[in-house]
């Protein structure tokens, strides 16, 4: 079953176009790893499937993109679409609150006030984002004060508050160190039996060892996409062949 | 030897312009020490407890500046009263809702940049004209705080939007991709985030109602009774300073003079302090 | 896991957009409104006083007030000699005030210890936020009778201690300003000078002063706003005779004066005398940062 379907997607900023003609079936609860060089409009892409690009000037979209069967730039809640898509970002951005405040967000932006739900979501989240253990007796400390790789551990548990069948990722261990690193691609294999995510990487050894289906695109072109193991070991395209191999990117 | 000359002539340049800034920067800070020095050491003797909770009388001793007080107290209160919240909120519309470079916001801020740059005696006329008698608020503090609010306005909203504009925009992106509405986000993320900054511009502001005098005088008079409620007249601390100065006879009004100065510099004082607070607070946070 | 799907509507299909959010449709309309405000305000000074000023200009012509050397309401309203004390003061304190607040910035950022950098600046921020009328009140106990001791005139109250309280005023806003831009410099401009043998010196005269010169401009535009704005300062220390000042040590009064001391008691065609005056110095404020605009636009290469 797929979670996103698009097709004949094509996004301009300003003259800019930025992505052409893309057709891509996201499959539910599988790593989907978005893959390709700087530029080739792989965040991009990323972005349309939460509305994120609502965000930027200028933004021009045609085409559709299907979530669940539904078209997300039809006449839709976009707040509601990313409660149920959830985002990660590349740096961690977490709040200037304390680290239990930053999972509470969501819920609470809601209208959520009951403490003892919250209470309950927030140790949940953590949890799943494997990082309650570390965190527990410190809720009420400022996340600021967390490293980097916890930080984005809790971006990822702010994220999962919301319970959403979707978490994009964009690039998000690449500001991170290789130990912090290892940590997230470890949770990502838990967190793929509970969502469908999608990573925009910049590592093919990430996209190698994380994902279930790999896209290659160039220069705002979807070039190829299938089984990861398909796009690095037998890659139709050259220009795939080229970037996998470590010729160019 | 030519060439000798010409590097012997810069090195004597060098020189003179080497004692050009050195003699500079002893005058200003003369000069300044001066200023604050001559004022405090005649003043402080005279501040007392007495002198800040006593009303003022023309001759008697215990003559003190309470009710002065008490008029630049309201004097900041309802001035920021007003102007802070529209300050803030059109930072907030500037730099969360409008389009960047739109015809609305190049209006908005041209019509901010004159308000700015319009002389305080001319927000007094003004105010005289427009809030005293055309809205026959009379001489009141009502007045003169509606007047001082456009007054600070401008500096409100420029170092407020810079405040906002200095939060990351990976917070907005945090909040909006977490399903937040607009105003839940910049309400418990954007403005907290920003505090710090719009603080201090709320403090600078408090500096500039206590420091005018002209427009404030032509809007809420000189009365030296302690104001009973907002349409009263009252008299600031500097208008008192301003009138005291204008009789300076006995050495009893001297010292009235001297003391009601001293007490403006440690306002200022206090106020700076306070911002140079925040400013490391920011600091650390960040 | 349960809990979060409570606060909102989970279904297979998304809500369809509200087609008026109206909370935030309210929120929007709010702070466009406040926005408003600013707009509002400068309209409404610039229509009343325009409105209030122009009946004067009109009656006793714009030549016979601008050019007309007698102050004498409800007669004559000349305010030429108003014009040239507002501009012999703000020149003066410009000519005394802006090098040394230039070269006091240039110690500030390049010369001087840090811990003595540290010292001063705050004291100079403190300055600029010290009241007018502490200034005027310093330079009436000191400046004035200064004056009348050295120059041996009966009264020091003078253009002459108007402009040294203005240029004293004045140096905090240049200061500041031109030390930020000087800071805001980046390293390349000072090494590149350094490294090519030029002396230090010289690098700040021939490479930096010349780079931050906007910023420089600005600062002094400011400082010379605030002379030309200054009012009660003013009133404190230059003896305010509405006659035309025959030199620096005789009294005169500045626009802003005018308007502070008549004010309270002008009526009618008097009263609109003092909105025409306050029409000149919005003219001359206009004039200053036009100037400022060309300055810094020609020079934007």
């Amino acid at each position: 079953m797929n979670k996103f379907e698009v097709s004949n997607l094509n996004l301009f900023y300003g003259d800019n176009h930025a992505l052409k003609d893309i057709s891509l079936k996201i499959p539910s609860r599988q790593v989907t790893a978005l893959i390709g060089p700087s530029g080739c409009g792989k965040s991009t892409l990323l972005r349309t499937l939460n509305r994120m690009n609502d965000l930027v000037e200028g933004v021009k979209i045609t085409g559709d993109v299907k979530f669940d069967g539904e078209d997300i730039y039809g006449n839709v809640d976009v707040k509601q679409l990313r409660m149920r898509v959830g985002m990660v970002f590349q740096k961690p951005n977490p709040f200037p609150m304390s680290i239990y405040e930053n999972v509470a967000f969501g819920l609470k932006a809601q209208g959520l006030k009951d403490k003892r739900k919250l209470d309950a979501v927030v140790e949940e989240s953590l949890r799943s984002a494997a990082l309650w253990d570390e965190v527990k007796d410190r809720l009420n400390s400022a996340a600021f004060g967390l490293s980097g790789g916890q930080q984005q551990r809790l971006c990822i548990a702010r994220a999962i508050s919301m319970q959403p069948e979707v978490i994009l990722m964009d690039e998000p261990t690449s500001a991170l160190d290789p130990i912090a690193t290892h940590k997230i691609e470890e949770l990502m294999d838990e967190l793929r039996k509970k969502f469908t995510i999608v990573i925009v990487t910049h590592s093919m050894n990430q996209a190698k060892r994380i994902s279930d289906k790999t896209a290659f695109f160039w220069m705002g072109k979807l070039i190829e996409h299938g089984e990861t193991s398909q796009v690095f070991n037998q890659p139709n395209d050259k220009r795939t062949q080229g970037y996998v191999s470590g010729e160019f990117g | 030897m030519l060439q000798d000359k010409r590097i012997f002539n810069r090195d004597t340049q060098d020189k003179l312009l080497l004692a050009a800034i050195w003699g500079s920067a002893a005058i200003t800070i003369l000069f300044l020490l001066w200023v604050v020095w001559h004022i405090l050491s005649n003043g402080l003797a005279y501040v007392s407890w007495e002198f800040i909770t006593s009303a003022y009388t023309r001759i008697g001793e215990a003559s003190g500046i309470w009710a002065m007080i008490v008029s630049t107290i309201y004097m900041v209160g309802l001035s920021l009263g007003i102007a802070a919240p529209i300050g803030i909120m059109t930072a907030i519309y500037l730099t969360e809702y409008a389009k960047p470079g739109s015809k609305i916001v190049k209006t908005i801020r041209f019509c901010t940049e004159s308000l700015a740059g319009i002389p305080s005696i001319v927000y007094g006329l003004f105010g005289m004209t427009f809030f005293v008698t055309t809205l026959g608020l009379g001489f009141s503090i009502l007045a003169g705080s509606l007047t001082l609010a456009m007054l600070i306005l401008p500096v409100l909203i420029r170092t407020t939007e810079e405040a906002l504009l200095a939060v990351p925009m990976s917070y907005r992106e945090g909040g909006y991709a977490l399903g937040s509405s607009k105003i839940y986000t910049i309400y418990r993320l954007i403005l907290p985030s920003a505090m710090p900054g719009i603080v201090t511009s709320v403090i600078l502001s408090i500096g500039r109602v206590i420091g005018e005098s002209a427009p404030v005088f032509l809007t809420a008079g000189m009365v030296t009774q302690i104001p009973q409620s907002v349409l009263d007249s009252g008299r600031t601390l500097t208008v008192h300073l301003y009138k005291l100065t204008q009789e300076l006879f006995t050495q009893h009004e001297w010292d009235q003079a001297y003391a009601t100065a001293t007490v403006l510099i440690v306002l200022v004082l206090i106020l700076n302090l306070a911002t140079k607070f925040i400013a490391t607070r920011i600091n650390k946070a960040s | 896991m349960n809990t979060a799907s409570k606060v909102r509507t989970t279904g297979l299909e998304l809500a369809p957009a509200k087609t008026y959010d109206w909370k935030e449709l309210l929120f929007h309309l709010l702070f466009l409104a406040s926005a408003m405000v600013g707009v509002v305000s400068v309209a409404t000074i610039g229509w009343f006083v325009f409105q209030e000023g122009l009946p004067a200009f009109s009656q006793a012509g714009v030549l016979d007030m601008v050019l007309g050397r007698e102050w004498l309401p409800p007669a004559l309203y000349g305010i030429l000699p108003m014009i040239v004390a507002t501009l012999i003061s703000t020149a003066g304190a410009v000519i005394i005030g802006v090098p040394i607040a230039i070269l006091t910035a240039v110690f500030l950022a390049e010369l001087a210890p840090r811990w003595l950098a540290n010292i001063v600046r705050p004291a100079v921020e403190l300055l600029a936020g010290i009241p007018s009328v502490v200034y005027g009140f310093f330079g009436l106990v000191i400046i004035v009778p200064t004056i009348e001791t050295l120059f041996n005139i009966p009264a020091g109250n003078t253009i002459l201690a108007g402009i040294i309280v203005l240029a004293i005023m004045i140096l905090p806003t240049v200061i500041t300003i031109s030390e930020t831009s000087l800071r805001a410099l980046p390293s390349v401009y000072k090494e590149g000078a350094l490294a090519l043998g030029a002396s230090h010196i010289y690098s700040i005269f021939k490479v930096l002063i010349p780079a931050a010169r906007s910023g420089i401009f600005t600062g002094v535009a400011l400082g010379i706003a605030r002379a030309i704005g200054e009012t009660m300062a003013i009133i404190m220390v230059m003896g305010n005779a509405p006659a035309m000042p025959g030199s620096l040590l005789e009294p005169a009064r500045t626009l802003t004066a005018n308007i502070a001391m008549e004010m309270s008691y002008a009526t009618g065609i008097h009263g609109s005398a003092l909105y025409s005056t306050g029409i000149v110095l919005l003219v001359f404020i206009v004039l200053l940062n036009a100037s400022l605009l060309y300055l810094n636009r020609k020079r934007s290469y």
